[in-house]
């Protein structure tokens, strides 16, 4: 049942990812990529993710693809149906090198199936472990609020900045 | 199912990458590194299967910092719209106006 739903996210995730690179409205481009953050999610689930995977719907869906579509109204590219793909030279040397990249990774990915060093790890017993003592959210806040809470507390301020950032740079006059 | 989810993974990866090289609109070019980031989220939740909870952790920190990315550069493109009145990258050919 796990392998069939992983099978069905992964194939809307790819699918919807190559309709965000070839949809000519930006609109179809946003919608799609939708699709693909819910799939991942999904893939999130099956990975014993649970609160990311609540994350992911509604910060990365809700949240900011809802900032991409305001930008999208603002700027009124609704209803720009304009070809934009680069052709040519330029589009073949873009193929070849994209797939020298997937043959390179995929390649890796096939090596490290083989030496266990990565993916044989007991860290998916200690997580499962975590979730059913704290909870899903209680299994990633723990170490979020001990040994990380610099770091947290570091993009607590990155966000201040963005914050501020957007503001000055969006506004007409400084 | 690690295995698995690290080549859907790399496959989005590349998607994205193609995205951003063969796209103009510099919208969709900033989807498409959405994208990446989110190929390189799966990865991370991937390996956290392996690793410890650390995995799922530099998600969280992922995603904020994506969050931030997005605020800035909108706002970026929004600026560079009102001088230009193109989201078209091919008409963006000067560094100083």
């Amino acid at each position: 049942m796990a392998d069939l739903l992983f099978f069905v996210f992964a194939t809307v995730a790819i699918g919807s990812a190559i309709g965000v690179v070839v949809a000519r409205n930006p609109v179809g481009s946003l919608m799609s990529m939708v699709a693909t953050l819910a799939a991942v999610a999904g893939i999130f689930v099956l990975l014993e993710a649970h609160f990311l995977a609540a994350v992911q719907v509604i910060v990365y869906a809700g949240a900011i693809m809802v900032l991409f579509l305001f930008v999208i109204m603002l700027l009124n590219l609704g209803h720009d149906y304009e070809r934009d793909m680069k052709g040519g030279v330029w589009s073949v040397m873009a193929f070849a090198t994209t797939g020298g990249l997937a043959g390179l990774l995929v390649r890796q990915l096939g090596r490290s199936a083989d030496s266990p060093t990565f993916l044989t790890g007991d860290g998916g017993d200690a997580i499962d472990a975590a979730l059913a003592e704290y909870g899903a959210v209680g299994a990633i806040a723990r170490p979020l609020f001990t040994d990380y809470v610099v770091p947290f507390e570091l993009v607590g301020i990155l966000l201040l900045v963005a914050i501020v950032g957007a503001i000055v740079l969006a506004k007409k006059d400084v | 199912m690690i295995t698995e989810a690290l080549f859907v993974s790399a496959l989005i990866f590349v998607i994205g990458t193609l995205g951003v090289i063969v796209r103009r609109n510099v919208i969709i070019m900033f989807l498409c590194i959405e994208l990446q980031l989110n190929a390189v989220n799966l990865a991370f939740v991937a390996f956290s299967r392996s690793v410890g909870i650390e995995g799922q952790l530099f998600v969280f920190f992922v995603m904020t910092v994506a969050a931030a990315e997005a605020a800035v550069g909108l706002a970026i493109i929004i600026s560079i719209f009102r001088h230009y009145e193109s989201v078209n990258v091919d008409h963006f050919n000067a560094l100083k106006w």
